[in-house]
């Protein structure tokens, strides 16, 4: 089909990545700063996120914990995009995002209860910038562009960074959220991560447009790809724009691309829509066997470390689960008066049905 | 004491509110320069600067979750959404995403935010413009809901929406924005959230309304009262909470009741207003409460509008029919 002169341009993009499967590091000129003990960290946490993972499934299938959104896969993109933001910034997740809200600062226990049904789970420590994870899809961009505009209004250098799937970039709130920003210049991050399915239903039938983050481009604001199974390529991309942000300049949407090793729940079978050899070849790109390999090279990880985080993962998994478990039950009472700040007469007669 | 309208007293109010407390802001589509497509918020923007009253971009479901995020940072926001049709597309951030906020996060979070909207029949405006949807509103735990009838109530009623804690919706209706002006005092004062007012005694039959139907409701007092019965007309004021007291202690004296409400006649106000009666006052009651209310169809295009809202003439005929059971 060929274009007309007066027709707007647009051109494939490609993704921005530092290390080669093999860990090689083949953009040199993208690789972020980060000290040795800084890039040990990284591997740290998504060795732990892993761990966690593979626990939580199991928790999940001992009904120890409810619903619970697998993460394996994922943590190049979840771990790199936390680990590149100031503990002061503020993330707006999806319900898929809860290891970025961990290593922002909310106590593993809580992570737990939310998965419980226990309203405790969503009490955000006071020093802890997050929110709870949203379960209507794009919902929390919105709130992401608020948190940004107020800020901005405050002349605060921080920035405001949600997350979104695929799917969600389908969402009416994740347009309108984009375009306000634009408008506004707030400083606020879009991250995308692209894995593939929103739940059973591909990519192809998502968009037509040429990636997701071509979708900026409507709104104005800078939108970059990046391989989000390389942890350095993502820490690159939000470092660069949450400096953006706080210097005035602007939102970013940055389309990570990823994929989830594990079904989408533990409601659900991903043999019914992904194919045994899709999976063998994201395998392959393992972000943590690829950022392994680099640190391994570098001298700065071994298997042995890779085994003692586990076990030390495992142990603190446990030790918050039996935490979460211990935490009194919630009461009706209790609910009705977590309403409104001061509960009205209606509800106090309401209440005394359950007492 | 001025006199204003109701939409000057509401813009007073929004005005005493953004002198007193720089965290209150004002935001939608139009709602900046212009003061909004019905002028309420006008001048505002001149008085207190573009950072604190401005335009939107025309998306409800932004507006409405900005001002949920915002609230989240410690802002007051006091987000307009331009008709009242329009709030479909801002449900979830109204309904749920600020209704839940504190639920959900235990407290940790709130959203102390204000959704002002016109709505209201009887001034043949465009379709969707003109709707009643309280009714959806009060179904929803974790808001309130609010629907003055007069600039003295709107003030006080605005400045009170303003500083709660939790999100209130304000519904404000176009047929009364400049129907009349009152006698409302200068500078603060509250109405408080949730009580009702008896705005005309009576001992025979209490006529429960809210909204543009208090105006109505008192007309048709008065012609009531040409025939020998003393009707007592209980303003709302607040749909959620609901205050129920007042309206128990009007039916143990007047023994009868009818309600009106502009909306569609079922599973709205009335029919709640009605269901509380039957659980605190049934013994009090001589007749069955009668609802007068549109029929369940869409709010109908403006030709037969008037046909179609609550009249006096429809609410004489229901306290007749319950004065005679």
């Amino acid at each position: 089909m060929s274009k007309l002169p007066y027709e707007v341009q647009t051109e494939p993009v490609t993704p921005l990545s530092v290390l080669s499967l093999d860990g090689e590091v083949v953009n040199p000129d993208l690789m972020p700063a980060l000290t040795d003990e800084q890039l040990k960290e990284v591997m740290y946490r998504m060795v732990f996120t892993r761990t966690w993972d593979e626990r939580a499934v199991n928790l999940g299938r001992q009904g120890r914990l409810g619903f619970y959104a697998p993460v394996s896969g994922q943590e190049a993109s979840m771990i790199g995009s936390e680990y590149a933001l100031n503990k002061d910034d503020f993330i707006c997740p999806g319900y898929r995002d809860m290891p970025q809200l961990v290593w922002h600062g909310l106590p593993l226990y809580q992570a737990f209860l939310y998965s419980r049904g226990h309203q405790h789970g969503g009490q955000i420590p006071q020093d802890v910038h997050v929110l709870m994870p949203q379960i209507i899809i794009g919902a929390q961009i919105l709130h992401a562009t608020g948190v940004a505009m107020a800020f901005k209004k405050k002349n605060e250098k921080r920035v405001a960074i949600t997350y979104t799937g695929d799917g969600g970039s389908s969402e009416g709130d994740f347009y309108e959220g984009m375009n306000f920003a634009g408008v506004y210049k707030l400083p606020v991050i879009y991250a995308v991560q692209n894995n593939g399915y929103a739940i059973t239903t591909p990519f192809a039938k998502q968009t037509a447009a040429l990636s997701i983050a071509h979708k900026a481009v409507a709104a104005g604001i800078r939108g970059i790809q990046v391989d989000g199974m390389d942890v350095l390529a993502v820490i690159k991309a939000v470092q660069e724009a949450a400096e953006r942000g706080r210097n005035g300049e602007g939102a970013t949407l940055i389309e990570m691309l990823t994929y989830r090793f594990r079904p989408h729940s533990m409601a659900d079978d991903a043999t019914k829509y992904r194919t045994k050899e899709e999976e063998a070849e994201w395998a392959l790109k393992d972000p943590l066997v690829r950022f392994g390999k680099y640190l391994e090279k570098k001298g700065l990880w071994t298997e042995e470390d890779t085994n003692r985080v586990k076990e030390e993962a495992k142990a603190t998994v446990n030790e918050h689960i039996k935490k979460a478990e211990a935490v009194e039950k919630m009461t009706v009472a209790g609910l009705i008066d977590s309403m409104f700040e001061t509960t009205p007469q209606y509800l106090e007669e309401q209440k005394a049905d359950f007492q | 004491m001025a006199q204003m309208n109701m939409l000057e007293a509401i813009r007073d109010a929004m005005r005493i509110e953004l002198k007193r407390d720089s965290n209150v802001l004002i935001f939608g589509e139009d709602a900046g320069k212009v003061g909004g497509v019905f002028r309420v918020t006008e001048g505002l923007q001149e008085e207190f600067g573009e950072d604190r009253v401005f335009d939107t971009p025309l998306a409800e479901s932004a507006i409405a979750g900005m001002a949920v995020g915002m609230g989240i940072q410690g802002f007051r926001p006091i987000a307009e959404i331009q008709f009242v049709g329009f709030i479909f597309e801002a449900l979830d951030q109204m309904f749920i995403q600020a209704a839940r906020m504190r639920y959900r996060s235990g407290g940790r979070y709130n959203s102390p935010i204000v959704f002002r909207t016109p709505f209201g029949g009887g001034v043949k405006a465009a379709e969707l413009h003109t709707d009643s949807l309280e009714g959806l509103a009060i179904q929803t735990p974790g808001i309130k809901v609010i629907i003055p009838s007069n600039p003295y109530d709107a003030k006080g009623l605005m400045i009170s929406a303003i500083r709660d804690n939790d999100p209130v919706f304000f519904m404000e209706h176009l047929n009364l924005y400049r129907a009349f002006k009152a006698d409302v005092p200068e500078g603060e004062y509250t109405v408080e959230i949730g009580k009702a007012n008896v705005v005309r005694e009576g001992s025979d039959v209490t006529i429960i309304a809210y909204g543009l139907m208090v105006h109505t409701a008192v007309k048709a007092a008065e012609e009531l009262e040409k025939t020998g019965v003393k009707a007592e007309v209980i303003d709302l004021r607040t749909l959620l909470p609901l205050d129920i007291d007042t309206i128990v202690a009007s039916i143990q004296k007047t023994n009868r009741a009818i309600v009106v409400q502009e909306a569609q006649k079922t599973s709205g106000v009335a029919a709640e207003v009605i269901a509380q009666i039957n659980e605190k006052a049934i013994l009090h009651l001589e007749a069955p409460v009668l609802r007068v209310a549109g029929p369940d169809t869409v709010y109908p295009f403006a030709q037969i509008e008037d046909a179609w809202l609550p009249s006096v003439a429809r609410i004489s005929a229901a306290v007749q029919k319950v004065l005679n059971f």
